[in-house]
C-alpha cells in the first residue's frame, strides 16, 4: 500500500491548532520572497475561519526542498467579497474562501 | 541511435532552424508522451526536461514506457468522467451526499473512487448558494475526478477575474443568478481540491444514477455552469 491509498480522509489532524471555526482573523501583510500560497490580495483581509483542514508540511519550505517540517495548521477562511474588493460590483452576500496557514493568520479581537 | 526519442528531437530540432517560433503554454506541456498534440514547434524547457527524466527513470527499470501511456489512458478516459458519477451518487443517496459533504476523499473511497494524493472538499449548490471554483495562483483541479482542467480554467483570464466579478464570469458562461443568491468562490490555493455538488434538476424523480450521470458536464462541477432540467 502506497502512501496515497493510505491516506484515507481528506483531513489530518491538528490538536495544537490556534483557531477556532468562527474566529475572526486577519491576514498579515508581508511580502516575503519566495513561494507563498497566500495570495497577494488577501493580504490584511478580515475573515472568519471556515474549516480546518489539518497540519501539513509547509509548501513554503517544500518548494526549496526542504521537509517542510514543523507541520503547520492550514484553515478555510471565509471572507465578504465587499470587503475584499472596495469597488466589488456584487451583493453584500457574496463571499470568497480560501485556503490560510496559521503562521498567516493575526487574531482579532 | 535506437531510442525512438532521438528523432522526436531531432525534428524539433529541424523546426527550430525553420525558425518556426511557437509561443508555448507551458500548463499544456505536462503529458510526457512525445506525441503531443502541440507538437508544432521547438520543445519548450520543461518538455525536454520531462523528456529526460522519463529516459532516465526507465533507463533505471524504475518505470516503463507503458505504464506513462497508462496513466495518460486513465486521464483521459477514465478520471473525467468519476466527479459526474459521485455527484449522480450523491443525488440519489442523502446519506452519501452528507458523507460526501463532511468528507470527499472518504466518500470517493466508498464508492470505489480511490483519489490518489487528492485531499477533496465538495461544496454543495442550494437555492440560496451558488459555488465556483479557481486557483488564482496556478491550475490547481481535482484531476482525479475530472481529469485535465480545461485551458480556459488555466488561462489568466479566468483565474484573474473569477475572484472580483464572478457573476460576471458566470454571465459569459450562461450562468445568471439572482442578486438574492449567495456566490460563493473558493480559491484552490493550497492543499485542498474542490468540487462542486450541483442542483439535481427537476423532473428527474425516479431517475437512475446512469441516467442522471448524462445530465452532468464537467464545468457544472466546476460551477461555472448548472445543470439544467430535461425537456
Amino acid at each position: 500500500m502506497n502512501s496515497a491509498e493510505s491516506l484515507k480522509s481528506t483531513y489530518t489532524p491538528a490538536p495544537a491548532h490556534r483557531y477556532n471555526v468562527g474566529d475572526k482573523v486577519k491576514v498579515k501583510v508581508t511580502f516575503p520572497p519566495g513561494h507563498r500560497r497566500t495570495p497577494q490580495y488577501i493580504r490584511g483581509k478580515q475573515g472568519v475561519i471556515e474549516r480546518i483542514c489539518g497540519a501539513y508540511p509547509n509548501p513554503e519550505e517544500l518548494a526549496y526542498g526542504f521537509d517542510g517540517l514543523p507541520l503547520k495548521v492550514l484553515y478555510r477562511v471565509r471572507f465578504p467579497q465587499q470587503h475584499v474588493w472596495a469597488n466589488y460590483a456584487g451583493p453584500a452576500n457574496d463571499i470568497i474562501e480560501m485556503e490560510i496557514y496559521e503562521h498567516w493568520l493575526d487574531p482579532v479581537r | 541511435m535506437s531510442n525512438p526519442h532521438h528523432d522526436y528531437y531531432a525534428r524539433s530540432h529541424h523546426d527550430h532552424e525553420h525558425g518556426h517560433d511557437h509561443a508555448h503554454d507551458h500548463d499544456d506541456h505536462k503529458h510526457p508522451n512525445p506525441a503531443n498534440e502541440h507538437d508544432n514547434g521547438p520543445p519548450g524547457e520543461y518538455e525536454i526536461m520531462s523528456r529526460a527524466m522519463q529516459e532516465l527513470l526507465e533507463a533505471k527499470g524504475i518505470i516503463k514506457a507503458e505504464q506513462i501511456t497508462k496513466r495518460m489512458e486513465q486521464f483521459d478516459e477514465e478520471f473525467p468522467y468519476r466527479g459526474a458519477q459521485v455527484v449522480a451518487r450523491a443525488w440519489v443517496d442523502p446519506a452519501f451526499k452528507q458523507r460526501l459533504l463532511t468528507d470527499g476523499r472518504a466518500a470517493c473511497a466508498e464508492m470505489g473512487t480511490m483519489l490518489e494524493a487528492e485531499r477533496l472538499i465538495a461544496v454543495e449548490n442550494t437555492p440560496d448558494v451558488h459555488n465556483m471554483i479557481v486557483c488564482t495562483l496556478c491550475s490547481c483541479y481535482p484531476r482525479g475526478l475530472l481529469g485535465m482542467p480545461p485551458t480556459w480554467y488555466k488561462s489568466r483570464n479566468y483565474r484573474s477575474r473569477v475572484v472580483f466579478e464572478p457573476r460576471a464570469v458566470l454571465r459569459e458562461f450562461g450562468t445568471v443568478l439572482p442578486e438574492n443568491v449567495t456566490v460563493r468562490v473558493h480559491d484552490s490555493n493550497a492543499d485542498m481540491r474542490y468540487l462542486v455538488v450541483p442542483m439535481r434538476p427537476a423532473r428527474t424523480e425516479g431517475w437512475s444514477e446512469e441516467r442522471l450521470v448524462g445530465l452532468i458536464s464537467r464545468d457544472m462541477l466546476v460551477g461555472v455552469t448548472v445543470p439544467k432540467a430535461p425537456e
